[in-house]
This record gives C-alpha cells, sequence and structure tokens, in this order.
C-alpha cells in the first residue's frame, strides 16, 4: 500500500484564500474562523441557559413570589437548561470550538482535511440552535420533560410542551447530531492522518488526546440519541408505540399499547453516559496543558495521562445503565453497573493524582488560566468523590431523587468543564486575537466564579442528605423538611445570582480586550507546542507560512536541566539540548545524535 | 492531488508489527487517503446506528406482550396459485448481493484505469440498487394495502410489527437511495474523466460505502424475516 507523510505532499493544493468579507468571516472554510463562530454561537445559548437557571433558583428560594414563573415554566426552564448546557454549549464550545481551533493548530496542519464539511457543520449547528430557540416561541412553549425526555410522559398531555416543544427539541437533536457527524469525521481523521513531521501520536498534546477520544466517544454515542429521538418522533406523529405502553392518562387511555419506556432510558443513557466524558475528556486534556505550561514542569506521567484518557473513554460505554438504578431493572444488572462504575475511578484518579503531582515543586506561575485550572482540580475531585456515592446501587437509592445528585453532577461536570472553558479561553485568547485581556478583571472573574459556585453547589449535598427532593417547583409545607433547608435555599439562590452577575465580567473583558487589550506578542506563555510557535499572531489562513513545522520532541520539555529558556519548543531541533521525553525510545536515540 | 503524491510504504511489515509501526510514527496513521479514512470512521458511526435500530427492535419485539407475525406468512407472495414464502425477499437479497459484485468490478476497473467499463458497472450497480428499492416499495405496498400493517397498527398482531419493520427498512432502504444517488454522481464524473488525473479513488469510497449497505441488508433480513 501508498502513504504520504504530509509534509511530502504539496500541501498548498487544496487552500484557496478567501478574498471577499463573506468568505472570510461568514462561509468561512478556515478552521480558526469556524472555532470562533462555534465559540460566539455555544456561549451565547449558554447565556440562555444560564438565564434560566437563575429564573429556576428565584422560584425556588422564594416560592410565593414570582408569579410570572408557573409551575410548566419552571419546568421548561430545568429542561431547557439542562440540554442546552449539555449538548449546545459544552459539547459544541469544546470539540467544535476548541476541537477545531486547537487540532490542525497543535497538530501542524494547514487546516482540517475537508475544509468545506467543517464549515457545513458549523451551520449545521447553527440551525439546531435556532430549531432549538425557536421552541420558546411555538404555542405551549419549549417540553418541559426534563433534558432526559422520558417517556411516556414526554409526549402524554400534561406535560408542557408535549406537542411543538417536544417535536422541535427532537428535530433540534437530530439536526445537532448530523453537524456534530461531519465536524468529528473532520476531527478524528486530520488527528490521525494529517499530522506534521515528527508529530507522533505520542507526542501530541493532551489536548489533542482529549479531543481526539471524545469525538471517537460522540460518533459512537451519538447515534444512540438519534435513534432514540427518531423512534420518539414516530412515536409522537405517527402514533407508534417504541416507547408508549398501554397508559391511562388524565382520566384517558391514548392510543398507545405494548411499547417499553425502559428501552429509552437504555438508549438515552448509552449515550447520556459517553456524553458526560465527551465533556470531560477535552477539559482533562486541555486542564493538563495549561497545568504544564504554567508550573514550568513536564506533565507528570504523560503515557499514564494518555492511557487513561483512552481507558477512561472505552469503559464510559460499560457503565451507562447507574443512572438507572431506580429504574426497576433486574439487580444484576445493577451489580454489574456499579462495579463498571467504580472501576472507571480508578483511571480517573490517576489524572488527578497526576495533575497534583504536576504542579509539586514546580515554578508556579499563578496566572489567569492557571487559577481557573487549579480551581479545576479542586471542583473535580469534590464532584468525583460525590460519585463514588452515587455509583454504588444501596447509596444510590435513596440519594436519587434528592439534590445531592445535582450537587454532584453540577460540581463534576457542570462547574468542573466550565471552569476548564475559562481556563481555555483565557489562555488561547492572545493566541486567537493577538490582545491580552485586562489580567486583574480575569483575576476577579476567578475568584467570584470559585467562591460562589463553590457556595452554590457544596450545601446542594447536605439538602440531598436532608432528602430534600429534587425536580420540585416548590415544597408547600413538607414536614420532613425542615425550615432550615428553605434558609438555606435562599442563600444557594443568592450564590446563583452572584455566579451568574459576575460573569458579565468575562463578556465585558473578552470584548473590551478585543480593541483595547495590549498586544500580547507571540508566545505570552512561553509554551512548547506548536500553536505558539505560528509565524503570525493570530495565526493567517493556512496558519504556518510557506513552510510546515517539523516536531523534534514532546510537547512538555519545560524547565530542561542546562537548557538556555525553561522551555524548549517542539519544533526546535536537537542541539546538544537534552529532553525529558526519557520514556520514549527514539528520542533517546535522538538525544545522542 | 492526494493519489498522484502516493508512494510505496517503505515502513510495511506484515501483521501487528507493522501496525504498531503505522500507529507510532508521524505518517499517515492508515496508508490511504484522506477520503477513505474519512469514509471508514463514518461508517463505523453508521454501524452503530443500525446495531442500536435492531437492538431496540429485539427489545420491543421480546418484551411485546402480544404474538409477533410469523414471518414467513407474512412475506408469502401467491404466484401462479402457489404460496411462496420470502420468495420476494430472496429476489431482492440476490440482488442487492448481485449489485456488490459489480460494484468490486468497478473498483477494479477504476484502478486500471478503463473509463468506459468502470462507468458502465457503476450505472448497473445504482440500476440493481434502484430495483431493490422498487421491490421494497413494492412489499411495503403489498404490506399496507393488502394486509393492512400499519406503523401505528398491525392485524395479525403486535403493533411494533409494522413500526420496527417499516422505521428500519425504510432507513435502510434511504441509505440505497442515497448509495443510488451517491453512485449515479460519481459514474457521471468519471465518465466525464474528472479522476483520470486524480486517481480513481473515490470509486473505491463509494463501493465502501455500497458494500456496507449491503452488508446491513443481510443482518436486516435475518433478523426481520429468518426469526
Amino acid at each position: 500500500m501508498a502513504f504520504v507523510a504530509l509534509a511530502d505532499r504539496d500541501n498548498d493544493a487544496h487552500l484557496h484564500d478567501p478574498e471577499t468579507f463573506i468568505t472570510k468571516y461568514v462561509w468561512s472554510q478556515d478552521h480558526k474562523v469556524i472555532a470562533i463562530q462555534y465559540g460566539v454561537v455555544s456561549i451565547f445559548v449558554g447565556l440562555i441557559a444560564l438565564a434560566l437557571s437563575v429564573m429556576m433558583r428565584l422560584q425556588l428560594a422564594f416560592p410565593e413570589s414570582f408569579s410570572f414563573i408557573t409551575p410548566n415554566d419552571y419546568y421548561q426552564f430545568v429542561t431547557m437548561h439542562g440540554m442546552i448546557m449539555v449538548v449546545y454549549l459544552l459539547t459544541a464550545l469544546f470539540l467544535g470550538g476548541f476541537g477545531n481551533y486547537l487540532i490542525p493548530l497543535m497538530c501542524g496542519a494547514r487546516d482540517m482535511v475537508f475544509p468545506y464539511l467543517n464549515m457545513l457543520s458549523f451551520w449545521t449547528y447553527f440551525l439546531s440552535v435556532i430549531i432549538l430557540l425557536a421552541s420558546f416561541f411555538v404555542p405551549g412553549g419549549p417540553t418541559g420533560a426534563g433534558w432526559t425526555l422520558y417517556p411516556p410522559q414526554t409526549i402524554l398531555p400534561g406535560t408542557p410542551g408535549n406537542e411543538l416543544g417536544i417535536l422541535l427539541m427532537l428535530l433540534s437533536l437530530a439536526v445537532f447530531i448530523v453537524a456534530f457527524t461531519m465536524g468529528g469525521l473532520n476531527y478524528v481523521t486530520t488527528i490521525l492522518q494529517a499530522r506534521c513531521r515528527g508529530m507522533t501520536l505520542m507526542r501530541m498534546p493532551l489536548s489533542i488526546w482529549g479531543i481526539f477520544t471524545a469525538t471517537v466517544l460522540g460518533l459512537l454515542a451519538f447515534p444512540a440519541l438519534l435513534v432514540s429521538a427518531i423512534m420518539m418522533l414516530f412515536d409522537l406523529l405517527l402514533g407508534t408505540s417504541f416507547f408508549m405502553p398501554a397508559i391511562l392518562s388524565m382520566g384517558e387511555m391514548p392510543d398507545y399499547q405494548g411499547g417499553t419506556p425502559i428501552l429509552f432510558q437504555h438508549l438515552f443513557w448509552f449515550f447520556g453516559h459517553p456524553e458526560v466524558y465527551i465533556v470531560a475528556l477535552p477539559a482533562f486534556g486541555i486542564v493538563s496543558d495549561i497545568l504544564s505550561v504554567h508550573a514550568r514542569k513536564n506533565i507528570f506521567g504523560y503515557r499514564m495521562m494518555v492511557w487513561a484518557i483512552v481507558g477512561i473513554g472505552a469503559l464510559s460505554f460499560v457503565v451507562w445503565a447507574h443512572h438507572m438504578y431506580v429504574s426497576g431493572m433486574n439487580p444484576y444488572f445493577g451489580f454489574f453497573f456499579a462495579t463498571t462504575t467504580l472501576i472507571i475511578a480508578i483511571p480517573t484518579a490517576i489524572k488527578v493524582y497526576n495533575w497534583v503531582l504536576t504542579l509539586w515543586k514546580g515554578n508556579i506561575r499563578l496566572k489567569v488560566p492557571m487559577l481557573f485550572s487549579i480551581g479545576f482540580i479542586f471542583t473535580f475531585t469534590h464532584g468525583g468523590l460525590t460519585g463514588l456515592f452515587l455509583g454504588n446501587v444501596t447509596v444510590d437509592l435513596p440519594l436519587s431523587d434528592t439534590y445531592f445528585v445535582i450537587g454532584h453532577f453540577h460540581m463534576v461536570m457542570g462547574v468542573s468543564p466550565v471552569l476548564v472553558l475559562f481556563a481555555a479561553i483565557y489562555h488561547w485568547y492572545p493566541k486567537m486575537t493577538g490582545k491580552m485581556y485586562n489580567v486583574p478583571m480575569a483575576k476577579a472573574h476567578f475568584w467570584l466564579t470559585f467562591v460562589s459556585a463553590y457556595s452554590l453547589y457544596l450545601p446542594m449535598h447536605y439538602l440531598g442528605i436532608l432528602g430534600v427532593p429534587r425536580r420540585y417547583f416548590a415544597y408547600g409545607g413538607a414536614e420532613f423538611i425542615p425550615a432550615s433547608a428553605q434558609s438555606l435555599n435562599v442563600g444557594i439562590t443568592m450564590a446563583s445570582i452572584v455566579l451568574a452577575t459576575v460573569q458579565l465580567l468575562f463578556i465585558i473583558n473578552l470584548i473590551w480586550a478585543l480593541k483595547n487589550g495590549k498586544p500580547s506578542g507571540d508566545n505570552p506563555w512561553e509554551a512548547t507546542t506548536l500553536e505558539w510557535q505560528t509565524p503570525e499572531t493570530p495565526p493567517k489562513h493556512g496558519n504556518w507560512g510557506p513552510e510546515l513545522p517539523e516536531v523534534y520532541r514532546w510537547a512538555y520539555d519545560y524547565s530542561v536541566p542546562g537548557a538556555k529558556l525553561d522551555y524548549i519548543p517542539q519544533n526546535e531541533p536537537h542541539h546538544g539540548q537534552g529532553s525529558v521525553e526519557s520514556d520514549s525510545d527514539d528520542a533517546v536515540d535522538e538525544t545522542k545524535v | 492531488m492526494q493519489q498522484s503524491a502516493l508512494i510505496d510504504s517503505a515502513y510495511d511489515k506484515p501483521g501487528h508489527p507493522g501496525i504498531i509501526d503505522d500507529w507510532s510514527a508521524d505518517k499517515q496513521t492508515f496508508p490511504v487517503p484522506w477520503g477513505k479514512a474519512m469514509m471508514w470512521i463514518f461508517l463505523l458511526s453508521d454501524i452503530f446506528i443500525f446495531s442500536i435500530f435492531l437492538t431496540g427492535y429485539m427489545t420491543v419485539r421480546m418484551s411485546n406482550p402480544v404474538d409477533w407475525p410469523i414471518a414467513s406468512e407474512v412475506f408469502a407472495l401467491t404466484i401462479f396459485g402457489y404460496n411462496m414464502p420470502l420468495i420476494l425477499i430472496a429476489i431482492m437479497t440476490f440482488i442487492l448481493i448481485t449489485s456488490s459484485g459489480t460494484m468490486a468490478l468497478a473498483v477494479n476497473y477504476g484502478y486500471r484505469g478503463d473509463k468506459k467499463k468502470t462507468t458502465i458497472l457503476m450505472v448497473v450497480t445504482a440500476i440493481l440498487g434502484a430495483s431493490f428499492v422498487g421491490m421494497q416499495a413494492f412489499e411495503w405496498t403489498h404490506l399496507i394495502v393488502d394486509l393492512g400493517v400499519r406503523p401505528w397498527s398491525n392485524p395479525l398482531g403486535a403493533p411494533q410489527f409494522g413500526s420496527t419493520f417499516f422505521m428500519i427498512t425504510g432507513f435502510h432502504g434511504l441509505h440505497v437511495t442515497i448509495g443510488v444517488i451517491y453512485l449515479g454522481i460519481v459514474a457521471f464524473k468519471v465518465w466525464r474523466g474528472d479522476y483520470e488525473e486524480r486517481g480513481y479513488e473515490i470509486v473505491e469510497i463509494a463501493g465502501l460505502y455500497w458494500h456496507f449497505v449491503d452488508l446491513v441488508w443481510v443482518f436486516i433480513f435475518a433478523f426481520f424475516y429468518l426469526w
């Protein structure tokens, strides 16, 4: 068979420089522009979801005070908040945003392998967002079935948005999956086939490993969501009974019989659990790189980190039913899934230890991205530890429908990935724009976010142990809930208002810095990875000028003994300078040269 | 442009040492053009879609409180007074598998640079595919009009029979239809001579998709008609 290294190829053949404003910024095929388009749209919908969550908190703290929030509204807010945050913000921003931006730059490629498909991916995503937001404006409003969309209640009367709302939600998800598939095929193919000379898989920065594994997970897990969305659409539109048993609803027998709602739960979580790692793995990778750069130390246990990412990715396909302990499935299933769930804690713990050991005796520079990354280690550890409680069947059963679960998953896959997103935006903003943001303002943003997020979610665990149920619009005078729980609820809401408000600092800072920020220079963090070695900042179309870069070392040559600087870029040849890439055979050979 | 630059691999080793070399080197992980690698990855994703469809079908069928219709009775045609079970589906399956053969020949002639034979064989493949879809339409009509099966109801037993059958064979039929269009476009471009310089990889990429659609049919056939 035949192959050719990218560097040997006539690599300008597929590049055609954009000329007009439209081809440059709107119908752009440049991965960097597409990344920013993904970023802007996903942050925009994320802000909508943030506003919805504040409304929910206001209702919970002051149940009698807001006449414009009805129970139906509350459930619609819950649903849209969850779906937007998980799918349209986190997935889109990590993979569509940072995947697009970082893959070609960090791998040393000129663009994605199929730029046109990449452009199509963004615009399809944009369409799915429009369909999703359209559901706010149709009769009945968006669906209020909860972000898990469990049938039968999703399409039965009584659930808000059970006609048009759920229809638009399912359509939007299907369109999103098409968009993701087009983008995801590009990411995987680019990483496997279009790395520059010298960039072996085991020299790739961990960000790329995280994004790569997450994209593979997405390509294999989103089919389950697509299939269940199609089947539910048929139940809704054609009157089939895939998920609908014979049921008595509001005194009437709808025309359904013989379906199985549990099937939907299995399909949904076969998607839903890998989805957690689709969000988490890019965060793991990015945070590893940021910690290493700002601690001026190589990442501790690079190979272990890679295998942990791959291992977590593989295991994530065999743990899904731990979301279904209360669904009434066979107890032996519970045994199996509890075991696999606890096994997944091992690679995850390896990663946490390695992050901490990377910091150990490092020359830590407390830059803004570093603050967010260290914050992530805290929130992720806390969220992970509560996961051990929920992974065990007997402990999960009493906690499953309480605020303990809300606290757990917001800590582990809400706050933690979002902190990494902030870290990543603050880290790569100078490369994307060439400008440096206002640092004191960014530090204020970190401290306010971190403290208010903690005071928001930590008390929820306590509420959960008290037995305060989740998904309730108001608690009335329920006797098993002590009065102190309500005052804690007020406190949580205050924290959430602070948290939501300080995000304005972030938005204002980024917009302000676009125009007024100081020039950042090519490599403000003195980082080794390829994206900081581009000839221009921000990189031009084609990224690398006339010659593609060539890679001689791994991504983590920081504080190498005997080196001139405390970092050696990946594309710097060996001139007698050592490398700490000791666990790679070929690197040892090269250092002898 | 990718094809013209391809050179023979100096790394080729048989068996798993070769795989390890491919994965640990700084070259392309798979020694194939980008489009072909991407098609393989897409097919992997598509395999999951069909597997989940079929798993859903099995679950719905096994957990159903009502009896499933007997396949050899539902899928039978009366021809010349003889009741022939599974006759139509046997012909359809035969046609689809045959189309895989013509597709493989087209790929072969493509790599030989034989424009005319490649075009003809691709058109034949597309026609066989189109006739498969046509016969599927005939079978659907038979089920709907003669037997009264609907997606939401089924006089012969469990209503989910109609739901799953129409959904999954429909989804597969959609794949075949897209394949026919795709083959038609590629065949036209082959005939026009677009690939004389770039190489005929695209014929094989279209072929990959086509073989996949055929392979999926084998599973659908087994699960719907033989169970």
